[in-house]
């Protein structure tokens, strides 16, 4: 590996690593203080609704606390790199229109908010012009909405569009 | 015999006109599954189950289980001819199958790594067909402590067999235990975890966990990339496979070497991946010239395609007979089955003879009509992989958000689709492994429940794991499984305290 003079636009593990220990650490919390709460010991018909996932939550408060301490010790010498920042800019660039995309099927319907996201991408990503785009973006909401609603008859999140439209 | 007579009767169930019609559905889409990065074996299948829920399950498992047999077809067309595992398992397949397409040998790669597929998995299913209902009928003697003895080993197993860091590989399997445990007591009806949030009330389902680590977490990987596809293209032609498999059987030592090491894999779980990496390092080693291995040598082709075959339909022996899943993909099939009113475990064999013994023989069958779909249609295949990423990568998003709302039809499950897609994204950065996370959700409250009765038997005493000589053997082999990273780790410490030892590396 290298030693030490990584390149500047190289994010290393530490960070992502305390975070999500630290967020484990938190859950493990949070599972220990509600088995405390419904009981982690014997009622008269057996075990307490807590009692085993006390243990769980113990197993992965220090599990996780092991590898939060261990990257603390370790700082100065991590050098894995996570991504670099090109990287990080591009998974960016696809998670904020995914959970842009959630948002849109709440309130618009699965089949608006879907053609909304891969017309962004074709033409964001993908730099296609408008007549594929719109080819793709129509097509493809068409199609689920034929297989689900009309042949295995499953009901997807539908918005004021298929309303007009008499759905 | 009475498996055969057994088998016999499942090819009766299994051959019908709609079950073969379902096979060859599956199988399609399982290698469209498996050819498209973000959409996996165990994810695809999950996004489906919910479609499947009005068949009869006999049909269903055996839809369901071909996709996951044409997604191990799948994974690789993508290596050897774009130098992009579509699956985990197929990354050992790349090192030599790529150089052969670039040499212009892809088509002897692939009906090579196709037939090695088949192989593992006609063996595989062989192991499943005779040994099933032994351990079938062994398993049906087990108590509420021998069963969470082998669900024991069945973690333990994850630590002493992969290599992550074992504090990570616990953590990623307790934050599944805790979020299984989240929701209503299924003994006590007791809620715990939920803080208050209704939406909590059922708990995390794993289908939803399981799309979103590793369908939108995959998405996130594969961006990172940048993703080029620059592919060679192949067509295969009856006289090239036949060729192919004149020259086959003179590895027969590699067959035999890799259908055992994925046979072992997948009953324990370790998986289809780590038992392609180890057939493939295992062949490289006992192979005459080592160095022809990662140039294009037809064994680094076929030793790890035979065991990710062999270990991915091994994994369905433990499901089926213990209702102990060996793979994240048999742990979706094994929610099926729950959904479908199924309870896997040994008395499956008795009360659904039908189902078990067709899915038996679907997977014969299957594996067969999955030979002749890849063999005839790759073109197509690498076809669909020239389509850009900018245009697939959307597509999948929604075919992912329309899985995990069918689930429960809820806008939360999408949500959580989300948060997990980014856990996964970092639990895949940070070395967590995923599987024994999806094992734990699915196996969570089965684990607690014999748990907790083993508990009730003995009054709150932990002897009850070494009450008699069964038990007391799996929970030791299970303790050693788990002391086995400790038992290294100290050795590697040891070695380091040495003087000028080697620096710790990570």
């Amino acid at each position: 590996m290298n030693d030490g003079d990584h390149k500047a636009a190289d994010v290393t593990v530490r960070w992502p690593e305390v975070g999500v220990a630290a967020l484990l650490l938190l859950i493990a919390g949070l599972v220990i203080a509600d088995s405390l709460r419904v009981g982690i010991g014997w009622a008269d018909d057996g075990p307490r609704s807590g009692y085993f996932p006390f243990y769980i939550g113990l197993m992965l408060a220090g599990t996780s606390a092991w590898t939060l301490v261990g990257q603390l010790l370790r700082w100065r010498r991590t050098t894995a790199v996570f991504a670099d920042r090109g990287q990080l800019a591009m998974v960016l660039a696809v998670l904020w229109p995914m959970v842009l995309y959630v948002g849109l099927i709440a309130g618009l319907g699965i089949y608006a908010a879907s053609a909304m996201l891969i017309t962004y991408f074709m033409r964001r990503h993908g730099r296609y012009g408008w007549a594929p785009t719109a080819g793709v973006a129509l097509g493809v909401p068409l199609f689920f909405f034929l297989v689900f609603e009309r042949w295995f008859l499953v009901p997807l999140p539908k918005g004021p569009l298929e309303r007009l439209l008499g759905f | 015999m009475e498996e055969l007579s057994n088998l016999g009767h499942g090819f009766a169930v299994a051959l019908t006109l709609p079950n073969l019609g379902f096979m060859l559905i599956g199988i399609v889409l399982g290698v469209l599954i498996g050819v498209l990065p973000g959409l996996g074996g165990a994810n695809g299948v999950a996004i489906l189950l919910p479609l499947t829920f009005s068949m009869n399950p006999t049909s269903a498992i055996i839809m369901l289980s071909c996709i996951y047999w044409g997604a191990l077809f799948g994974g690789a067309i993508t290596s050897i001819l774009f130098n992009i595992p579509g699956e985990p398992w197929s990354v050992a397949t790349t090192f030599d199958g790529f150089p052969m397409a670039q040499q212009g040998r892809a088509a002897q790669a692939l009906t090579a790594a196709f037939t090695s597929s088949f192989v593992g998995a006609l063996f595989a299913v062989l192991l499943i067909t005779f040994l099933a209902p032994i351990l079938a009928r062994f398993a049906l003697k087990f108590g509420p402590a021998e069963f969470f003895a082998v669900q024991l080993l069945t973690f333990c197993s994850f630590v002493g067999m992969s290599k992550e860091p074992p504090a990570k590989i616990i953590a990623a399997m307790m934050l599944g235990f805790a979020l299984a445990a989240v929701g209503m007591d299924s003994v006590t009806g007791q809620l715990r975890m939920t803080y208050g949030v209704t939406e909590l009330l059922k708990g995390f389902d794993f289908l939803i966990a399981v799309i979103g680590l590793f369908g939108i977490g995959e998405i996130l990987l594969t961006m990172e990339e940048g993703l080029a596809f620059k592919g060679k293209s192949a067509k295969i032609s009856p006289k090239v496979v036949l060729q192919t498999w004149k020259e086959l059987p003179r590895h027969w030592k590699t067959f035999l070497r890799s259908t055992a090491i994925g046979c072992w894999m997948g009953i324990t779980p370790g998986g289809a991946t780590p038992a392609s990496f180890m057939s493939y390092g295992m062949a490289r080693r006992f192979a005459k010239d080592p160095q022809a291995f990662g140039k294009g040598e037809i064994q680094g082709v076929v030793a790890p395609e035979t065991a990710a075959h062999a270990a991915g339909t091994a994994a369905l022996l433990p499901m089926l007979t213990l209702g102990i899943p060996g793979s994240p993909t048999a742990a979706v099939l094994l929610g099926g089955l729950l959904i479908w009113g199924l309870q896997p475990g040994p008395m499956l064999f008795i009360e659904q003879k039908d189902f078990v013994w067709g899915l038996i023989a679907s997977m014969y069958l299957g594996n067969i009509v999955g030979l002749l779909v890849v063999l005839t249609t790759v073109p197509w295949w690498a076809a669909i992989l020239r389509i850009p990423f900018a245009v697939i990568a959307p597509v999948i998003i929604v075919i992912c958000a329309i899985g995990a709302y069918t689930v429960h039809s809820s806008m939360f499950d999408v949500v959580m689709m989300l948060v997990f897609g980014v856990l996964g994204y970092l639990f895949k950065k940070l070395k967590y492994p995923l599987a024994p996370l999806v094992l734990a959700l699915v196996l969570g409250d089965m684990a607690e429940a014999s748990f907790r009765q083993a508990m009730l038997l003995s009054q709150g005493s932990l002897a009850i794991f070494w009450s008699n000589a069964l038990v007391g053997s799996i929970t030791a082999l299970a303790l050693l499984m788990l002391a086995w990273p400790l038992a290294s780790h100290l050795r590697q410490m040891l070695r380091a305290r040495e003087p000028g030892g080697v620096e710790q590396l990570r």
